[in-house]
């Protein structure tokens, strides 16, 4: 299953949701989730920490035009749109943490 | 229908404050009449949706929880409530309007795992 | 495969309704089938021809249009989400239409994915 977060993850509860409940699987980080891919982020042990349950990507457009494309963290997938697409594809479901 | 599909409603957020929790329960009703395979669930502060008293007189707003409680009606009686969100909240099955079923993340993972199709809102 | 997509937030205000396109681009680029995009909630807000953005931004409405003129995609508006905001017949933009919320379980039923945008 691949799960879709588009939130802050600072402050937010959605990521923090998604790791406590989703059983393992693909997490996708878009629009303002990004930020939880870069390094020195306040939950990158977290996201590290949870490779082993997840795959976890990132969305390279949104971080792109937030700046921070080059901080990506070790062992998270960077896809483009058309990588979203296969993401979602592959996966029997998904669902977006909204 | 020969295509029954699990339809799953996730429900994450507290009513009132936004619409959504009041227009995803429009698209749970209508979802009913084409005889899909339908289960709510409730995490986070969508676990506030079914707290039982809810009286919106004061902020002149329909109080649409009562509809939870027709749903049954409507043959849709799978409802799971995620333990830890009830915890964090101070909640009880008892605070709730409608009765449910109570999982823990992980059960509420696997569930989600066996659906066809996730709505969110 | 088939692709059903739900938009819940209005244009410029959130970024879904701009990544739900740019989403249908790519699966259609890859020669996947966009059969519906289904505008639920403030999503309703992407149909009115009323919108007119700055001349160097992005036309989102437009954006949509176009893109179910060339690659026939389905834009339905929630009729009882549209009501409650004003969109109507009178402004509703090309290749949009009004429906009911049946179009959204049908597009559940009848896609092999289903993709939610909102907030």
């Amino acid at each position: 299953m691949l799960h879709i977060i588009n939130r802050s993850v600072l402050g937010n509860a959605a990521f923090d949701s998604c790791l406590r409940v989703a059983a393992p699987g693909e997490i996708l980080l878009i629009e303002d989730a990004v930020y939880a891919a870069t390094k020195g982020n306040a939950l990158e042990g977290k996201v590290r920490e949870m490779q082993n349950r997840f795959k976890i990507h990132v969305l390279m457009p949104d971080l792109e035009a937030r700046g921070l494309a080059d901080r990506v963290i070790d062992g998270v997938s960077p896809v483009d749109y058309g990588g979203f697409v296969d993401l979602v594809a592959a996966n029997k479901n998904c669902q977006s943490w909204l | 229908m020969s295509d029954i599909k699990k339809f799953m409603f996730v429900n994450r957020k507290a009513p009132y404050g936004t619409i959504y929790a009041l227009e995803s329960l429009e698209v749970v009703l209508i979802t009913a009449a084409f005889d899909q395979d339908v289960s709510l669930v409730f995490l986070d502060d969508g676990v506030y949706q079914l707290k039982k008293g809810q009286q919106t007189k004061g902020i002149e707003t329909k109080n649409f929880s009562t509809t939870y409680r027709a749903l049954e009606g409507y043959d849709i009686e799978k409802l799971y409530v995620e333990k830890e969100s009830m915890d964090a909240r101070g909640l009880t099955a008892e605070d709730l309007l409608v009765d449910v079923t109570v999982l823990t993340s992980k059960e509420m993972g696997e569930l989600m795992g066996q659906q066809d199709v996730v709505l969110s809102f | 495969m088939k692709f059903g997509i739900v938009v819940n937030e209005g244009p410029y205000q959130h970024q879904s309704s701009d990544s739900a396109y740019l989403f249908c681009k790519a699966a259609i680029a890859k020669g996947h089938n966009v059969d519906r995009v289904f505008f639920y909630h403030d999503g309703v807000n992407n149909a009115t021809k009323l919108t007119e953005p700055p001349q160097d931004d992005r036309n989102i409405v437009n954006r949509w249009s176009k893109l179910a003129e060339e690659h026939k995609v389905d834009l339905v508006v929630c009729v009882a989400a549209a009501m409650r905001r004003g969109i109507r017949d009178e402004n509703l933009a090309t290749g949009f239409r009004i429906s009911g919320l049946g179009q959204l379980v049908e597009m559940g039923v009848q896609s092999d994915r289903l993709v939610v945008f909102g907030d």
